[in-house]
């Protein structure tokens, strides 16, 4: 078994040390982040380090951009107008897939590190996240949408613009902080380190994490899906419950 | 002292929510109702999503009514015949109102309907409080007392086909008319978390003309089972119970009802009718408000 790993691992450290562009050896804090019934947010700290051929750092350093991104939802936007004196919902879009969540952390403002549209392809900053409208209507409604979007979220804190910076110990060890929301939605989610070097990305890593419902939540959660009917029996019959112990003890007060 | 609720997805303050729970109960104890046409308003206060805030509120009213439920059978105040036929119709108006909740649902104006059946609802239920309770105390004040109403049900009613002898209500009425106003209640208890008490008695009074004394029974009976029928509909098609709010809602509404049927002896029941109009009327206008003035999010986001 050993002789077999050896042989694997053989071609993938060669592979490895030949490599003549810098790589990431990046680590998150949680794999795992358990909504409880004290969830309030959480911290996220993303680290890790940089990688160059030969251990040679370059004299002008490099910078990382992380990103924390929740899972990817279809996504119906709603927008109230004021109709006969109230507001109602007079408008939507739909969206084939908005990220649920989104933060980002670099160690210089983006537009100093790279340009406009390389920070458009990697998704850089909370305006470049791609949205995708699932009809093609007038580009200045859809533009109207993702902003209405964009805006709603980030007052929600699911969406996270350039939070403070990662700092790079010694050219080669980064840490970021990134918050995640107490109304962050439970599903895969992905932090992304990249590294860029005089404007071009030349390395990128991903770690997954997994925010779930844990414990009792969790459990509420899954029993109102799974077993529906059981479910509301069981509420019923706490209400129920509860109101005859209050009876019972009302009367002897 | 944050708890997290599984359901509504959200961080809330256990205290506020227990609190909630206990004025509700408070005032649901001193004049009878169950309370729900308060506490599901209260919650989207709050920012409790409506659809979980309606369907937890349900579950509270289940908890708040059973003991008057109990009180009342045992003292042979309810018409179980008259109720059943209540129930039955709540259980079929609780399915159209599923029906109703994910049409609205879809095209997105369930949060709006819920607002404008409240406005409606609580504003023209609390005018007429308030217009006949001022009444009442005038004529007090003048040592007038107005001639008690005679009881007769409505030209309507009477035009209904089938009749059947509801011995306790002191009525020989088509059992029809019950059943609808059973299923108009189940709907808006679906749709708003509502009892419907506020409803049923008037209706039960002024429509039906049944025998005072057993209409407040007879309404909780109702309210009670129909709030049952909801809470399993809405954990079936909507999945919005969230048992933990439900919790804390009963935890409160269930203490502070006790102490509010203290209260209510010692209180005449004139003025309390005069307040709890006013606090209807309030719950109205903050409601009117709500759908009158630029809310803060002009955007919502559905996840599909």
């Amino acid at each position: 078994m050993a002789g077999a790993r050896r042989l694997i691992l053989l071609p993938l450290l060669m592979l490895l040390g030949a490599a003549t562009s810098p790589y990431l050896v990046p680590d998150v804090s949680q794999r795992q982040i358990d909504i409880q019934y004290s969830f309030k947010g959480a911290e996220l700290l993303l680290f890790g380090a940089i990688v160059y051929p030969g251990g040679r750092t370059p004299k002008e350093p490099a910078d990382i951009v992380v990103v924390l991104k929740g899972p990817e939802r279809p996504t119906i936007m709603r927008e109230k107008q004021k109709i006969a004196g109230i507001w109602v919902n007079a408008d939507d879009m739909q969206f084939q897939s908005a990220p649920s969540f989104y933060a980002i952390a670099s160690s210089r403002p983006i537009k100093d590190i790279t340009d406009e549209r390389t920070a458009a392809i990697y998704e850089l900053s909370i305006d470049d996240i791609q949205l995708s409208p699932a009809a093609f209507t007038d580009a200045a409604e859809i533009e109207r949408f993702e902003k209405g979007l964009i805006d709603l979220q980030q007052r929600q804190g699911l969406f996270v613009p350039n939070v403070g910076a990662v700092e790079i110990t010694d050219g080669v060890l980064y840490r970021a902080r990134l918050p995640l929301s107490s109304r962050a939605v439970v599903g895969d989610y992905t932090a992304e380190t990249f590294l860029i070097q005089d404007g071009r990305v030349v390395a990128a890593a991903i770690r997954d994490i997994n925010v779930r419902k844990s414990g009792f939540e969790r459990f509420i959660a899954m029993a109102s899906e799974e077993w529906s009917i059981l479910y509301g029996l069981t509420a019923i019959l706490i209400a129920v419950g509860m109101g005859l112990i209050a009876g019972w003890v009302g009367r002897r007060i | 002292m944050d708890i997290y609720l599984p359901i509504a997805n959200l961080p809330v303050n256990m205290l506020v929510i227990v609190g909630l729970g206990g004025i509700v109960g408070l005032l649901s104890g001193i004049f009878g109702v169950g309370g729900g046409f308060l506490t599901t308003p209260l919650l989207i206060f709050y920012g409790i999503p409506p659809t979980v805030a309606a369907a937890s509120a349900a579950t509270q009213v289940t908890g708040a009514s059973v003991s008057g439920v109990i009180s009342h059978l045992s003292r042979n105040t309810v018409d179980i015949r008259m109720g059943i036929v209540m129930v039955v119709g709540g259980i079929v108006g609780a399915l159209i109102g599923a029906a109703l909740f994910s049409i609205l649902q879809a095209i997105g104006q369930i949060d709006t309907v819920i607002g404008i059946l409240y406005v409606l609802m609580l504003g023209g239920i609390g005018g007429l409080m308030a217009w006949e309770s001022i009444q009442t105390l005038v004529a007090i004040k003048s040592g007038s007392r107005s001639a008690a109403r005679k009881r007769r049900h409505h030209p309507l009613v009477a035009a209904l086909p089938m009749r059947w002898r509801f011995y306790k209500s002191g009525l020989y009425i088509s059992p029809l008319a019950p059943l609808l106003l059973g299923m108009a209640t189940g709907i808006l208890t679906m749709l708003l978390g509502v009892g419907g008490g506020f409803i049923m008695v008037p209706a039960m009074l002024y429509l039906l003309g049944m025998g005072t004394q057993v209409v407040v029974g007879t309404s909780l009976f109702q309210i009670l089972f129909v709030t049952m029928a909801t809470t399993l509909v809405h954990s079936v098609t909507t999945k919005a119970v969230d048992l933990v709010l439900a919790m804390l809602l009963l935890i409160g509404s269930v203490t502070g009802a006790q102490i509010g049927t203290h209260v209510a002896r010692k209180v005449q029941p004139e003025y309390l009718r005069i307040l709890l109009a006013f606090i209807v009327l309030v719950v109205a206008i903050r409601m009117a408000l709500g759908l009158g003035w630029q809310p803060d999010e002009i955007y919502t986001l559905e996840l599909g």
